[in-house]
């Protein structure tokens, strides 16, 4: 359960930025999620609910823009979206792929009070 | 962005304070802060650093038992072992001289740059060698977290299945070199070597692949050539602009 510790990072983000630009209360966390990266966006949600309890954060709600996968395909030359790691260019079918995008996990913006 | 904000911190009555502030900072910005201090650390001391990463059960530590047994008259070598619980596997290590620093995560699933900063202090002076960090044996979550290493290496033993691969393709991704472990079993498990490398390379098409037994023996000339290798690329930069 990697989401856990992911969470606890976003609320310590939460709480130094609370401490400098004074703000009380956040209404919502925006993450943006690769689909390549470490997380699925369910269990980031889940999760927090439970780190953000008498933090900060607490009742926050998590919106989650996801990011697709991108890939260079070095056969066919040109970039091309993937929705996973094992999958294939889907132009050519080549499994040459380098991921250049879709690994993204951030924390994006706050709404704040 | 910063819609609505006051700089001055100040509510005026009447107004709503409701603002959106963007900040994109990453989830992982705080370990892989600490990751990169590491990895400064380990190149002022010269130290080449593996992060041994597989599921339970793949042979790490036998493997690590073997290995440091047998690079450890040539150079320093430390080890820094990962697990929920008990020190077993720190106790296997040193029963061969060599130093190991036990890490018990407890409901933690994986070790992160913050333990590995303290369990390198704890260890003696290893300048000009090599360590190596058994990280806790999990195939999903060790992925996400760098620890100041030169690379990660995932152990795969011929009795996991030749999909493992594919259904953790993140740790693969992760992985500079897959050692294939346990292949004194490949008989007996009908162990398919070739579709194993098929689907490490899908996700991972740079990946190096050797084949090893940490029983046997067989293969670990191979791995120590490669150890060498990486010594080399890490000094390549110092070593370039020297005469």
């Amino acid at each position: 359960m990697h989401e856990m510790a992911l969470c606890e990072g976003i609320v310590e983000i939460v709480e130094e930025e609370a401490r400098r630009r004074s703000f009380s209360r956040v209404k919502t966390v925006c993450l943006e999620i690769g689909a390549l990266s470490h997380v699925a966006p369910e269990a980031m949600k889940f999760c927090f609910a439970a780190v953000a309890a008498r933090t900060i954060a607490d009742g926050a709600v998590i919106e989650v823009i996801e990011l697709p996968g991108v890939a260079w395909c070095m056969a066919c030359s040109r970039s091309v979206e993937i929705a996973q790691r094992d999958e294939p260019c889907p132009c050519c079918g080549s499994y040459q792929l380098q991921v250049t995008g879709g690994e993204e996990m951030q924390v994006k913006e706050l709404e704040v009070d | 962005m910063d819609c609505g904000a006051d700089p001055a911190g100040l509510k005026i009555a009447g107004m709503s304070s409701e603002r959106t502030i963007r900040i994109e900072r990453d989830i992982l910005g705080k370990n892989n802060r600490m990751a990169a201090d590491n990895r400064a650390r380990f190149l002022t001391d010269d130290l080449l650093v593996f992060n041994l990463v597989s599921s339970p059960g793949a042979g790490k530590t036998s493997l690590l038992v073997r290995a440091v047994s047998e690079l450890k008259d040539s150079r320093p070598v430390g080890v820094i072992e990962g697990d929920q619980q008990t020190s077993n596997d720190a106790d296997r290590i040193r029963a061969t001289g060599v130093p190991a620093i036990q890490i018990n995560t407890g409901k933690g699933c994986h070790l992160d740059a913050a333990m590995v900063g303290e369990a390198y202090r704890r260890l003696p002076p290893l300048k000009g060698g090599i360590l190596f960090i058994e990280n806790v044996g999990n195939l999903v979550c060790p992925a996400a977290f760098d620890l100041g290493e030169a690379c990660k290496i995932v152990v795969f033993s011929t009795a996991d299945g030749e999909d493992k691969p594919l259904k953790y393709p993140d740790m693969f991704a992760a992985s500079s070199l897959m050692l294939i472990n346990k292949i004194d079993l490949a008989p007996v498990v009908d162990f398919d070597s070739a579709k194993t490398i098929e689907y490490a390379r899908r996700v991972n098409p740079n990946i190096e692949v050797l084949t090893v037994s940490a029983r046997t023996g067989e293969g670990f000339a191979a791995l120590y050539a490669w150890i060498r290798k990486q010594a080399a690329n890490q000094r390549r930069p110092v070593g370039d602009a020297l005469p």
